[in-house]
């Protein structure tokens, strides 16, 4: 048996030889494949980019990830035509628009009268489309007795300086409190209106304990059991079935508004906003037919599958 | 004369070289030194970059801020403490958890068990190995989370969590590591103890398991390597808030962050060659230098551990 096994094992030895150095043979041209391609991807970005004007399209970070799926999907349907996205801010878009370097400016809020002004000088009228809204849901578990909270008590939940329910009419519960990881926009637009109550030089920011979620998915599944938790989501993202949405209102003598696609689009819901594209001058031939698609039911869905608020259908 | 010799020396020497018996050794053998050195110069590439990368955030971040007690890197806040804290209550709680499981595991594999359980239960425990962390990070996260809330934590997205999962997940080293040792230890010690009146459990209990004394050591040094390295599952389950708990039991049951989780969380969104970037890498450095401090402490042990076994037992 001893000398059998030894027989085996010589066998064996020059079958895992070759097995070893295919292994490492397939580990080299993997390596190399993987170096080869990279560098031909990046080339056909530079090589698209070049070869025809693209449509320039610049502005709000908030609309950045929005106006890239867009960009991509359109691309899809018409591959001639290529759309380059940047951010930088709503007023760096709108200074683009302004002094023509741009086609589509991007921006999160609406253009002040020294903008227009400053276009009207420059020869145009900037056009407005209002393209999503942006709307976000306080949510809580359905057993929270809470039903509405005011913006000033929300951000004293979220700084931490109310830290049980009971303060704000609940159970003798200690808050857990659930945001979105601090690199998403949702957490900086609540971080903003919310936290910061709107006010420019409010420093505050969430309590340490605050539970920071990879996704929106992890918000809504932790309230869903957790009875003692609050969070906010994108209003596409609530299930009114397990979680309850809170009525919001600006400060103590506003009204109570529960927010929907309706409260969202004629904003009366204090935690949302419109996102806007602008234009110099009524937009013709591709840019106008591109703005109708993003207007239209497909851009529509991909403002939906990236938690926005559609915009009400006509 | 001279220039003779000189050529004639070449024409020489080839002869003098042995002539390998197969191109195919030949080949084998060059290949399985290039993937033992390349082994190392991947190690070396690694490290260089995670230095390039991370090593200005160490320069431009001052001390005072890197050690500050709070993490929230969009407003420039970049504390370790929190991450350090988060990372070791969680791999301390996996280890309290695991090492009185594992070693009684081990004793019972090699001390107690009939030959035919031994046989049945190692290649099972072998396979708990082989679980992908992000399968036991989803069972943290629908089926444990939810029960530690129920025991009376705010949340179930806990320390205490995460540790759980992690002793799960290092407990097949830290079994197959002291059942090794234990095995190492020397029939002889057994038998004397035997032989001198000594119980089973006081056979065990004080001579083999003091024997194999270095060896469980080195099995929880790579348990808690193990566990201080992993992060989808603890990210899933820990809740990720950058808080530093007051010291005590109850750390343990609230919702922290580790570094391996930040890194995942932030590195998606981050803009290359931004401070923020570079200090998920100076995270990454900090990572590395804790691990390999581990590894090499290990390393250090086993090579005084292999010298003792070869002279008791052979």
């Amino acid at each position: 048996m001893h000398t059998y096994s030894t027989a085996h094992t010589c066998n064996h030895n020059w079958k895992q030889r070759y097995l070893l150095l295919v292994l490492l043979l397939l580990l080299l041209t993997g390596l190399l494949t993987s170096c080869a391609s990279s560098q031909t991807a990046a080339a056909a970005d530079v090589g698209d980019a070049s070869a025809q004007r693209a449509i320039q399209n610049k502005g709000s970070d908030t609309i950045v990830n929005l106006a890239l799926a867009w960009a991509e999907a359109y691309r899809k349907i018409h591959p001639d035509i290529s759309i380059a996205v940047t951010g930088g801010g709503s007023g760096t878009g709108i200074a683009a628009l302004i002094n023509g370097t741009v086609d589509i400016a991007n921006a999160s809020r609406q253009m002040k009268e020294s903008e227009i002004e400053e276009a009207k000088a420059n020869g145009f009228d900037p056009i407005e489309f209002t393209i999503a809204i942006d709307a976000l849901a306080v949510i809580v578990n359905p057993q929270n007795p809470v039903n509405e909270l005011t913006i000033p008590q929300l951000a004293d939940i979220f700084t931490g300086r109310i830290t049980n329910w009971k303060e704000v009419g609940g159970n003798d519960a200690k808050i857990v409190l659930l945001s979105r990881e601090s690199n998403s926009g949702t957490h900086v637009y609540f971080l903003e209106e919310v936290v910061r109550m709107g006010e420019k030089e409010n420093k505050d920011i969430f309590a340490p304990q605050t539970l920071l979620m990879p996704s929106s998915v992890g918000i809504t599944s932790e309230i869903r059991r957790n009875p003692n938790a609050i969070g906010y989501d994108g209003l596409g993202y609530v299930d009114v079935e397990h979680e309850k949405m809170l009525a919001i209102a600006k400060d103590a003598e506003s009204p109570y508004i529960t927010p929907s696609v309706e409260t969202g689009a004629d904003g009366s819901y204090p935690i949302s906003r419109g996102l806007y594209m602008y234009t110099a001058g009524e937009p013709t031939g591709v840019i106008a037919e591109y703005l109708d698609w993003i207007m239209g039911a497909d851009g529509q869905q991909i403002v939906a599958d990236l938690g926005f608020v559609p915009l009400p259908t006509k | 004369m001279i220039v003779n010799m000189e050529q004639s020396a070449p024409t020489v020497a080839p002869k003098r070289k042995p002539v390998p018996r197969h191109w195919g050794e030949w080949v084998i053998e060059n290949l399985i030194q290039l993937a033992g050195v390349s082994t190392l110069i991947i190690i070396g590439l690694i490290f260089a970059f995670l230095l390039r990368e991370g090593l200005p955030a160490f320069f431009e971040i001052s001390p005072a801020t890197l050690l500050g007690v709070r993490w929230y890197p969009i407003e420039e806040m970049y504390g370790l403490l929190p991450l350090l804290a988060g990372s070791f209550i969680v791999t301390i709680g996996a280890v309290v958890i695991a090492l009185p499981l594992g070693l009684t595991t081990a004793i019972y594999l090699g001390e107690v068990a009939p030959r035919w359980q031994r046989e049945l239960l190692k290649p099972l425990i072998e396979m708990l190995a082989g679980i992908p962390s992000i399968v036991l990070g989803f069972l943290g996260w629908v089926v444990l989370a939810p029960l530690i809330q129920k025991a009376g934590a705010p949340t179930g997205l806990t320390a205490f969590t995460g540790s759980l999962i992690l002793a799960y997940m290092s407990l097949p080293t830290i079994i197959s590591i002291s059942e090794d040792a234990l095995y190492a230890v020397p029939k002889e010690y057994r038998d004397g103890a035997l032989a001198i009146g000594a119980t089973k459990w006081q056979t065990i209990w004080r001579v083999v398991v003091p024997a194999a004394r270095s060896g469980i050591v080195i099995a929880i040094m790579l348990g808690i390597g193990r566990a201080i390295g992993e992060t989808m599952a603890v990210m899933m389950v820990t809740g990720n808030a950058a808080n530093i708990p007051a010291l005590g039991i109850g750390m343990f049951f609230q919702p922290v962050r580790t570094m391996t989780a930040t890194i995942a969380a932030e590195m998606g969104e981050v803009a290359k060659g931004s401070l923020h970037y570079s200090t998920l890498f100076a995270i990454g450095i900090v990572l590395f230098l804790i691990t390999f401090s581990i590894n090499s402490i290990a390393g250090r042990l086993v090579g005084s551990q292999g010298s003792r076994r070869s002279g008791g037992q052979l």
